[in-house]
């Protein structure tokens, strides 16, 4: 019994569910909704090493490493603006976010 | 072969129980901690896979950089957890069917899913036999036919740190601090006055 593709798939697609759900679950809470997006992407760095190495393919890992590193990125500016947010209203829950009454 | 299967089940159910735990866990600082791990076991999932350099990438960003941030964010911010909490099983059966619905969808796609026949022949860039390692590879790869594209992701995170820095960044009003400015342009004339000083009077 090895190994296949398969298996990191349903990985894959435990973890990105696991992401949705935790958005979801945790609507207030700003800090674990970023967690819960960066959980998403590793769910799709794993889909695209998994099928660079079924496909023997290379560009998958190189797609990976550009999506790693935008996620470092849209976490950095994340944060920045939840302290900014934070500094100026004291708080972080979602529901205040209505200042610009979108 | 059967150590590789026990060293993915390993990896994948830590991977999998401690995503649980970051999205159920009360403690956002336990959260963060639960990610790291998820982390650690992801990387271990990719060294099974061929992928070293991104394993170690990912452990160097990720567990280095990006987790220590929010944990650096989690702890600076005073913030009263359990208020955020409050009607957590609330929308816990509307995330839940969602969350449901979305993975059976997924495992529909993955039961009834079929590679292209000609999918195989038309590898971009195959990965080199012999012994060039993953890294090796990887680099050949993405300072030629990617650099572009490598020099975008290094423009995208010189943004990101400016962006950063500039929201963050804040002018407090009472600090005294050094003007080196006002110190460079300073004149003689302003700083230096040339008195006639009398014998016996001084000034």
């Amino acid at each position: 019994m090895g190994v296949g593709l398969e298996h990191f798939l349903v990985v894959a697609a435990i973890l990105f569910t696991l992401g949705i759900f935790g958005i979801f679950l945790n609507r207030k809470n700003v800090i674990i909704i970023l967690m819960s997006i960066e959980l998403m992407l590793l769910a799709v760095n794993i889909n695209l090493v998994a099928f660079a190495t079924h496909l023997n393919d290379l560009v998958g890992q190189v797609f990976a490493l550009f999506v790693l590193t935008v996620a470092a990125a849209e976490a950095a500016i994340g944060l920045a603006i939840l302290v900014v947010y934070f500094r100026n209203r004291g708080s972080i829950q979602v529901d205040d976010v209505n200042l610009m009454k979108g | 072969m059967i150590i590789e299967t026990i060293a993915f089940y390993l990896f994948a159910f830590i991977t999998i129980a401690s995503a649980v735990m970051v999205i159920s866990s009360k403690n956002p600082v336990h959260s963060v901690l639960f990610l790291i791990l998820a982390f650690f076991n992801s990387a271990g999932l990719f060294i099974l896979m061929g992928a070293e350099f991104l394993a170690m990438i990912l452990i160097v960003v990720y567990v280095g950089a990006v987790a220590v941030l929010f944990l650096f964010v989690v702890m600076m911010l005073d913030v009263n957890f359990a208020e955020l909490r409050a009607g957590f099983l609330q929308y816990l059966p509307i995330g839940g069917l969602i969350g449901l619905i979305l993975l059976i969808e997924l495992i529909f796609i993955l039961s009834a899913w079929v590679l292209a026949p000609e999918a195989e022949t038309v590898a971009r860039a195959p990965v080199p036999g012999g012994d060039i390692s993953n890294t090796d590879a990887l680099g050949r790869l993405i300072y030629t036919d990617y650099a572009y594209l490598f020099q975008a992701a290094g423009l995208i995170l010189l943004v990101a740190m400016i962006g950063a820095i500039v929201l963050t960044l804040r002018e407090r009003v009472g600090v005294r601090k050094q003007k080196i400015a006002d110190q460079i342009a300073r004149k003689r004339e302003e700083a230096v006055a040339v008195r006639k000083v009398g014998t016996g009077e001084g000034i």
